[in-house]
């Protein structure tokens, strides 16, 4: 039996409640809200469990080995623990919890799982190149301002729909 | 007391985390349809709370400047990196719209129990690797063109902080009318219902029709 599901929050109503999420974290810890960050840790221990002697040379991985043994000895990693925990929970309170691939209905779940892994490549590279991701550099550089923010958003927007374009089958 | 706190513990970590998962999800963002739907103008979700969350959180943080509750230079501002910053928002664009996530979202959509979103998070990782892998040749590209430390718009323009945030107001609201008649002329934006109710549960479907035609014999 499906629970009642529950309607998204009108967006203005949700950007109200992200807008003072990410002024609290601000006053908090003086710094916005992030994700890539913790994937970027995540993908250094991992490369130091398997192969640690080419990580701890790597030039980019290398410094976060030598910074933290473990991902869950920085902030941003309990921070994306917190983002599983209030999905879910939001996820089950809204009766919107569903185990699944989702994705376009008439593409197969292998063709969808193709796609997010190519897609998670892309966004892997580019966040590093970038410096940080949508939350960290589109969301929390463009609340202070930062030009980086901005510039970061508008490659984001015109590529996205461009390459939007081009796969617009895939999501319909 | 002095804000911001510098509070870089766990409890900290995990209060901004759950806040920001709760509404992310609430949003719809868990959803790769929703977020993918906003790059082929018909569902506007994206921008509308993207930009005011941006607005809101910038009048917060140069209201407490403004009142001296704060300094400027107390928060990060990142820096420009001309070539780097676009082409990594240009991949992370691409990423998005194949992919359906971003890195935030594809965590949400994980809690939500969206496998695609941990397929995604496998490919982050390989992508991140593939970075570290050729870091060295790219190494010029990634620092070339670097902007002054911090630079921020009202810097950039020569502008005072409220002439920048009335012209993005300007722009969300332009936005907010704008998509909203995008959003008619296409059926409305994507509802949870849409996204988590019968055309993707079949199952569920046939159970209740069973049920239906149950009550009516029976």
């Amino acid at each position: 039996m499906n629970p009642t599901i529950r309607p998204f929050w009108q967006p203005l109503t949700a950007g109200i409640a992200l807008g003072l999420v990410l002024l609290l974290t601000f006053l908090l810890t003086g710094h916005g809200l992030g994700a890539s960050g913790f994937f970027t840790r995540l993908t250094a221990w991992l490369g130091g469990e398997i192969a640690r002697p080419a990580t701890e040379l790597n030039a980019y991985l290398g410094p976060y080995l030598k910074a933290a043994t473990h991902p869950l000895a920085s902030w941003i990693s309990w921070e994306i623990v917190g983002v599983l925990i209030g999905g879910l929970i939001a996820a089950v309170t809204g009766g919107r919890f569903r185990l699944r691939v989702d994705g376009a209905p008439n593409l197969g779940s292998s063709g969808r799982i193709a796609l997010a892994i190519g897609g998670g490549v892309l966004t892997g590279f580019g966040a590093r190149l970038a410096r940080g991701c949508t939350s960290g550099l589109g969301l929390s550089g463009s609340a202070p301002l930062a030009a980086a923010g901005f510039m970061f958003l508008i490659g984001f927007v015109v590529v996205g729909i461009a390459v939007g374009y081009l796969v617009r089958r895939a999501w319909t | 007391m002095s804000i911001p706190l510098y509070d870089s513990g766990i409890a900290s970590g995990l209060l901004s985390g759950i806040l920001f998962g709760y509404v992310l999800e609430n949003a719809g963002f868990a959803s790769p349809r929703k977020l993918t739907a906003q790059f082929r103008f018909t569902d506007w979700s994206v921008f509308k709370v993207m930009f005011t969350a941006v607005i809101v959180a910038s009048i917060g943080l140069y209201t407490a400047i403004g009142f001296g509750l704060m300094s400027a230079d107390g928060i990060y501002i990142p820096t420009t990196f001309f070539w780097a910053t676009l082409t990594g928002g240009a991949l992370v664009g691409a990423g998005m719209a194949v992919g359906g996530y971003c890195p935030g979202t594809s965590t949400v959509g994980l809690a939500s129990g969206r496998l695609d979103g941990l397929f995604f998070m496998v490919g982050m990782v390989l992508g991140t690797g593939l970075f570290a892998a050729v870091f060295e040749p790219i190494e010029g590209f990634y620092l070339a063109a670097q902007g002054p430390q911090g630079q921020t718009l009202p810097m950039l323009f020569g502008l005072p902080a409220w002439a920048v945030l009335l012209a993005l107001i300007v722009l969300a609201a332009t936005g907010f009318v704008v998509g909203s008649r995008f959003e008619r002329a296409r059926g409305g934006p994507l509802t949870a219902e849409q996204l988590n109710g019968r055309d993707m549960d079949r199952r569920g479907e046939l159970v209740e029709e069973v049920e239906i035609v149950r009550v009516q014999t029976g």
